[in-house]
């Protein structure tokens, strides 16, 4: 192993170390202070003599005479093993409930490899979430990536909470192939508290793996958190034949890490100041989910962002959505209107619906009673808009069902209580009763049969 | 031949390498111990700078570089249907077999089977004169596609026989200016070199796509270029693959490019069991994929539309006609942003290198329709149908702009459109294509004389209705006299039961051109025949209120088998329309 005291310059996270041979590109490095203060680092680039280590933690303290810079011969790994269920890490992999470190059964790269396109298999287990808005409309199924596009001050946190809690496969399964893992990235202690507390009111802890990065946690440490806890997904699902529910919040801080890093290095920036390669790397954290040929284990991805000035065209929100298979958008509005959960179902997609969803998978009329909801629905919000302007007598008959069809829908189908579950027959029975507010000629979204069959008749 | 090298530096995907000797622009370089593939992208004094097409960690300053003094090259033969590469062309089926369910670093393996066999049935014989693209023999490549085997050069045959061959056993000889030259199942070309035709030859058929809005309002040219920009979820990807399932094209190359692993999977997965409506066989047998996905190593990724349409134009030589679906450029383009950053280049735009529009419009301008080398004639065509994903959906964007100034169709995909679930999210008119006109003739012989009329007639309803939109806006739809009234509920027939189609519907999905024909005949018959009872005098209200509305509302769900039926609507919108002036 390597020692080096030829620190030149430290500028914010990075450290430039001269007159290094035998380096390699990724490696990691330890970092001795001069108060004997220990921190962990990384080889961004490598040349002849000049290395540059980004330093996970705080770069106080280290000047450039005393420092010693130990270059490790590895990249990053994590040691795994299914012991690691119910334990609490920091957001570097070290333990952060006064428990021993597991005893590894394996030790793995946390940048992982891409997964062959050839090896994977189509998602297509219904995920019942008991959220009717993510069950019928926006529909989750398992090995999927589905983010909540969110904005501060909304309730994302309970939701995701909820989802984690009541998130379950039709028919049922055996609870010891069920895990959790949840990645804190730069969350405030007071929200990791939130999430903690609900983990060990409900009992998920034990099936539950914590990574937990906080605010006050080095910011450079919130590149690693991520794929440590995807490390530990990949292990548990490809090596021990869980089904994994991978929640990381929040990705916003994720990408201010990443682009705080870039302008250290003094990097071109791409838009808003964020690093031209931002696409490709939250593609290598996004795109480790799914079901793969030949393993049992699935991980389901569930990010969690915050849109900056509730934009969804601000870079972050914009280069998930292109990432991931869908979105969850969480609406200012529907929240002012005090409706929980505030999910908008306009803007929200889930692109792998049709997969999970129909006879068989959840139930025949399915797809049409979600067609028809966003149709009426969409409408009937457009129709708000205009009777504002013109007033609701200029409004035709049909109009003026719509938009009573509108304010029902968001009373009685967005909304429902944070500790109600509901099935997905519930969900789309709540749907064909709002039908019955619209005549039947309207119904254009669904097959005609199962008008006869579902239909609410009136009176009844 | 091959030079050897150290590496300097290492940053990312981007390496420098040092000692090189005579190394060219362009050339493979396996970089490191493991032998990883790399590019020299740029040249100064002894230092070669080298993109690597795979994850560079671990790698130390001081491992060996070696040039192979060849340019990134594709091989070209029977086999390369239905298979499914990664950006270089490497299998990642047998890339499975060999590494499991991730992609492990290094790993060669050739982009033809070696061992497969092939039935060789040769079209010329010994001591025949043959020119450069002329066909020499065929091997039966899938169960719908015949390759054509073609002369690598000009000169006489020395000997050539049929016979089963793997793709590197000699397959005859040939003498080239006194030179004996053997002749092979497979060839190779370079990527960023377009290969060479006898004539570009102006687009004049439509590729019939199956769907409504493209056929009728912004049709695709065979061998032309279209775009398909649109943000996050408006359907994209949708579009595309619908266009690669049902498109009347010989050959179908689908370069997924930084885009996600499910889609591809769903690609692989749909493709063998999908039905081609023309052929009886799965669409599959005509189909090659590349794939690499947006976590794959991004050099791979620039690399991987080049290695699309090279093998699209090799199709074409033989005489096909080749689809190239690229989703998305975007992702592409980035690839070339990231790159260009590391050189540390001076930024254009957003970014992106100067030469962005360049490198898209070369790209672009590899599409075409052609005569193909060879002294027989035979034509080909390569079309292209682009996916952009600007940012926010914004196509302002550099991407985007530089795309639309290249392509001939551009097909705008609009958020609002998709969020009230009207798909295709092609919004009408936004969309066009610069191919109508000399695509007009075409419609006019095969179709039906009135066609093109009747288009125009319903695109002129539909500019109309956004103008009677703002009207309502302010005043409410009742304020409006009844006949500009009438122009809203057929406009929104037009939209809602004829541009409106579910890529997911067993009938819906594909519809030809002929039925389009019909299902607007009737459309445009209700307008002029509800035109006509308005000025009468008779009530909107019981024009709308009309029963054949809801059979007019079913139409697209009528099979291709039964297309009789759309004929009877036709009539009995004419019934109605004659029962209700008799009423009066």
């Amino acid at each position: 192993m390597k020692e080096y005291k030829s620190v030149t310059q430290i500028a914010g996270p990075l450290v430039f170390v001269e007159n290094v041979s035998g380096v390699g590109y990724n490696e990691l490095v330890e970092v001795t202070l001069p108060s004997g203060e220990k921190q962990k680092g990384q080889v961004l680039d490598i040349s002849e003599n000049v290395a540059v280590v980004q330093i996970f933690g705080s770069t106080s303290g280290l000047n450039t005479t005393s420092t010693s810079v130990k270059f490790l011969g590895e990249t990053m790994r994590l040691g795994v093993t299914d012991d690691m269920l119910g334990r609490v890490f920091s957001g570097l992999g070290e333990p952060r409930d006064k428990g021993p470190m597991p005893v590894p059964e394996d030790r793995i790269d946390i940048n992982g490899a891409a997964i062959n396109p050839y090896s994977r298999q189509e998602p297509r287990d219904f995920i019942q979430t008991g959220v009717s808005t993510i069950d019928a409309m926006n529909t989750l199924v398992r090995g999927q990536k589905l983010p909540i596009f969110s904005a501060s001050g909304l309730p994302h946190n309970q939701l995701a909470v909820q989802i984690a809690r009541q998130a379950k496969v039709k028919g049922g399964e055996e609870k010891e192939d069920f895990a959790v893992i949840f990645a804190a990235v730069g969350i405030t202690h007071e929200e990791a508290h939130f999430f903690m507390r609900d983990f060990e009111k409900t009992g998920a802890l034990e099936r539950a793996v914590l990574f937990l990065n906080l605010a006050n946690d080095p910011s450079v440490e919130r590149i690693i958190t991520p794929r440590l806890a995807l490390t530990t997904a990949e292990y548990l699902a490809f090596e021990k034949d869980m089904h994994v529910l991978v929640i990381i919040t929040d990705m916003t801080n994720y990408c201010e890490a990443l682009r705080e890093i870039a302008s250290a290095r003094q990097e071109v920036p791409g838009r808003r100041g964020y690093p031209g390669y931002m696409y490709t790397d939250l593609s290598t954290i996004y795109e480790r989910a799914g079901r793969v040929v030949g393993k049992k284990g699935t991980v389901t991805q569930f990010p969690i962002l915050t849109m900056p000035g509730d934009d969804i065209t601000h870079p972050i929100p914009d280069l998930t959505g292109y990432i991931t298979e869908g979105q969850i958008v969480l609406s200012r509005e529907l929240h002012r209107k005090n409706i929980y959960p505030p999910v908008d179902p306009l803007p929200s997609l889930s692109r792998l619906m049709n997969l999970g969803i129909g006879k068989e998978r959840t139930r025949e009329d399915h797809r049409g009673v979600s067609d028809q909801l966003y149709a009426a629905y969409a409408n009937g919000r457009d129709l708000r808009s205009l009777s504002a302007v013109v007033g609701e007598e200029s409004l035709t008959d049909v109009d003026r069902k719509y938009l009573r069809f509108a304010d029902e829908f968001e009373k009685k189908f967005i909304t429902q209580g944070p500790n109600e579950d509901r099935s997905i027959e519930q969900t789309l029975d709540l749907g064909w009763d709002l039908f019955s507010m619209l005549p039947e000629e309207e119904l254009k979204r669904v097959k005609k049969e199962f008008i006869g069959k579902y239909a609410k008749k009136p009176g009844k | 031949m091959a030079s050897k090298g150290k590496l300097a530096r290492i940053s990312g995907p981007v390496v420098v390498a040092k000692g090189l000797g005579d190394a060219k622009l362009y050339d493979v370089v396996k970089v490191g111990e493991e032998g990883l593939a790399g590019e020299i992208i740029k040249i100064v004094g002894d230092s070669c700078v080298v993109q690597v097409y795979e994850d560079t960690s671990g790698l130390c300053p001081g491992e060996p570089v070696v040039c192979t003094g060849e340019p990134l090259s594709v091989e070209l033969g029977p086999g390369i249907l239905k298979s499914i590469y990664d950006g270089i062309q490497r299998p990642l089926d047998k890339i499975r077999e060999k590494s499991g369910i991730f992609i492990a670093r290094g790993i060669e393996v050739p982009a033809l089977d070696r061992k497969a066999k092939w039935e060789f049935k040769a079209a010329k014989k010994k001591g025949d004169k043959v020119e450069v693209g002329d066909i020499i023999g065929e091997v039966k490549e899938t169960e719908v596609i015949t390759h054509r085997i073609l002369a690598p050069h000009s000169g006489k045959l020395a000997s050539l026989s049929s016979g089963k061959y793997t793709v590197l056993d000699e397959i005859g000889e040939m003498e080239v200016s006194g030179k004996k030259v053997p002749l092979r199942l497979h060839t190779r070309w370079t990527v960023r070199k377009p290969r060479p035709c006898r004539e570009k030859l102006p687009p004049v058929v439509p590729l019939s796509t199956g769907m409504r809005i493209i056929d009728t309002f912004s049709p695709i040219a065979k061998g032309g270029t279209a775009c398909i920009p649109g943000p996050f979820g408006s359907g994209k990807t949708v579009t595309q693959q619908s266009l690669a399932k049902w498109s009347d094209a010989e050959i179908v190359v689908y370069i997924g490019c930084g885009e996600r692993g499910n889609e591809m999977t769903e690609v692989l997965n749909e493709f063998p069991k999908l039905i081609d409506p023309k052929s009886g066989k799965p669409l599959m047998e005509r189909t090659v994929l590349i794939a690499n996905t947006s976590n794959m190593p991004v050099a791979a990724r620039e690399a991987s539309v080049y290695t699309g349409i090279t093998l699209a134009e090799y199709y074409r030589d033989m005489g096909y006609g080749v689809s190239l679906m690229a989703d998305s450029t975007s992702r592409w383009a980035e690839a070339l942003r990231e790159i260009s950053g590391r050189l540390e280049e001076m930024p254009g735009e957003e970014g992106y290198p100067a030469y962005l529009a360049r490198k898209l419009a070369e790209f672009y301008e590899r599409a075409g329709r052609v005569k193909t080398l060879g002294s027989d004639e035979r034509y080909g065509s390569v079309s292209i149908i682009g996916a952009v994903s600007p940012p926010g959906g914004d196509i302002s964007e550099p991407v985007s702009q530089n795309t639309l100034r290249v392509t001939k169709v551009f097909l705008a995909l609009d958020a609002s459109l998709a969020h009230r679930r009207h798909f295709p999210a092609i919004h009408w008119l936004n969309s066009y294509s610069l191919y109508t006109g000399t695509l007009d003739p075409w419609y006019e012989e095969n179709l039906s004389a009135d066609f093109n009329g009747m288009r125009n007639a319903a695109m002129a309803l539909l500019q109309k209705e956004a103008e009677l939109q703002e009207v309502v806006q302010l005043v409410g739809p009742d304020a409006l006299p009844e006949k500009e009234q009438e122009v809203l509920v057929v406009a929104r027939m037009l939209r809602e039961d004829y541009l409106q189609q579910s890529a997911y519907h067993d009938v819906d999905a594909f519809s030809s051109m002929q039925k389009q024909y019909l299902m607007l005949r009737n459309i445009m018959r209700f307008h002029e025949r509800a035109t006509g009872a308005v000025e009468l005098g008779i009530q909107l209200k019981n024009i709308s209120s009309a029963k054949v509305r809801e059979k007019i509302g079913r139409m697209k769900e009528i099979p291709e088998s039964k297309m009789k039926e759309l004929e009877g609507i036709y009539k009995e919108i004419d019934d109605e329309f004659d029962a209700l002036a008799s009423k009066r």
